[in-house]
């Protein structure tokens, strides 16, 4: 099954995917650009990973880590499928990158990666878009990189880690306005799902709705204003965004 | 829309502190001073009430007492442990070093003073004293700086910053931070 939030008609409802379209739990059946999309759960705690393809830690001129490079977000850096994100005035480089998000489903200590599958309780896509302007060498990837309000989209489905067979073995692209800039399988993660679960889980305690972006491939390319960004994942999702100038270059809308 | 509260701490925001690393700062892996404050989350599983055990990890000997001042969004300021494994280090995020179960102590009073000093006393000995007039942002300058591209909303709270000579403590001290204007926060540190 695959679940969703949304707001309509004044309020926030969970909903269900039926026929590529939303079921509310009343019944309701909607289409996906009759609702406003939130994230598909309310956060918790927010880990990423750095550098978890070695496709793209050789892009980025960087060997492979010898231990996760783990940091971590703000709950307001989400945003939800058909969102906007902002491209602040006079930045050279923002650049999306798409990655199979997990959510963890129940809590977790000291798991082993033999069971660590048994903690996940679905999978999403997420768009860990960066600005490399802010780039500091300061707990790096910094916050003003990686934490900016509702630059990292979220969504559109939950799916359920029960509906997902291999989640090691999944296809995830990215288009930016309709073409394809960046392609990668998550069989190439060099910290697998379980081996994180067992990292984070062997020095802290996960709670359900704690979600840990696995890392991007390589094939980063830069957004402009205007841009319509999708970075899907075969079976996950597809998450769309649109790239939108600062609040003063938009004018007075809010 | 409601969420749980974010809990921000700010790394080198003592003046002291970048003084005393100086040219390093300039040094690889740096290569130049922070411009924008140095941040990291204290995320759920590290929050903590005073009169708790903070738990040292096993093959860990001590844990640095950070003792500050939690700015809560929305009014007030509130005393705090901030509490991680001693690392020389700012380049990579502390994840391991800091999101230990347990290492954020927030006290549960709020006064709307803005308090001045910091003092972080072991086994009732003062080990620490820190005045916020040492801060390179000020409150209300940090609090401007992260807003820029962060929202915070009410019941955030961000940390002032890691007095400079924070002490060290190991199993069985108490540790207790005393912000003036708030009652002190008290912890018993044990072996996990």
């Amino acid at each position: 099954m695959k679940t969703a939030r949304v707001a309509y008609a004044g309020a926030i409802h969970n909903a269900t995917e039926e026929n590529g379209c939303l079921r509310l739990a009343d019944g309701t059946m909607v289409g996906e650009e009759e609702v406003e999309w939130l994230p598909p759960i309310q956060p918790g705690t927010i880990f990423a990973l750095g550098l978890n393809y070695a496709d793209h830690a050789k892009e980025l001129a960087f060997q492979a880590p010898d231990e996760p490079l783990i940091f971590m977000k703000g709950p307001q850096s989400l945003c939800g499928h058909r969102g906007r994100t902002t491209r602040p005035r006079g930045v050279t480089y923002m650049h999306y990158e798409c990655e199979l998000a997990v959510v963890i489903g129940k809590t977790a200590r000291r798991v082993t990666r033999a069971s660590a599958y048994d903690y996940v309780g679905g999978y999403t896509v997420a768009n860990d878009y960066a600005i490399r302007d802010y780039l500091e060498n300061y707990y790096r990837p910094n916050f003003r990189v990686k934490s900016r309000d509702s630059a990292t989209p979220l969504g559109p489905w939950l799916a359920d880690a029960a509906d997902v067979a291999d989640p090691m073995n999944l296809q995830l692209r990215t288009l930016v306005n309709g073409r394809v800039t960046q392609e990668g399988n998550t069989r190439d993660m060099i910290f697998d799902i379980p081996a994180l679960i067992e990292y984070l889980s062997g020095f802290m305690t996960l709670e359900a709705g704690d979600i840990i972006l696995t890392g991007t491939p390589e094939g980063l390319a830069g957004v402009e204003v205007g841009d319509v960004v999708i970075t899907e994942i075969d079976g996950i999702g597809s998450l769309k965004n649109t790239i939108i100038g600062d609040a003063e270059d938009r004018g007075n809308v809010g | 829309m409601a969420r749980e509260k974010a809990v921000y701490g700010v790394a080198l925001n003592f003046r002291s502190e970048l003084e005393a690393l100086g040219e390093q700062l300039n040094r690889d892996p740096y290569k130049k001073p922070p411009v924008a404050p140095v941040l990291y989350l204290r995320p759920r599983n590290t929050w903590n009430a005073s009169g708790a055990a903070i738990q040292i990890p096993a093959g860990t000997k001590q844990l640095k007492m950070a003792g500050t001042v939690g700015v809560l969004i929305g009014g007030g300021y509130l005393a705090v442990n901030d509490v991680s494994i001693p690392h020389d280090s700012y380049y990579r995020p502390a994840t391991r070093q800091r999101c230990r179960d347990g290492f954020c102590v927030i006290g549960s009073q709020i006064t709307d003073r803005e308090p001045r000093e910091i003092q972080i006393l072991i086994n009732g000995e003062l080990r620490c004293r820190a005045s916020l007039a040492d801060l390179v942002r000020p409150i209300d300058r940090l609090i401007a700086d992260i807003s820029e591209f962060l929202t915070l909303q009410p019941g955030d709270i961000v940390l002032a910053g890691e007095p400079y000579g924070a002490p060290l403590a190991q199993a069985s001290d108490r540790v207790r931070v005393e912000i003036d204007g708030l009652p002190a926060i008290e912890n018993e540190v044990e072996a996990e």
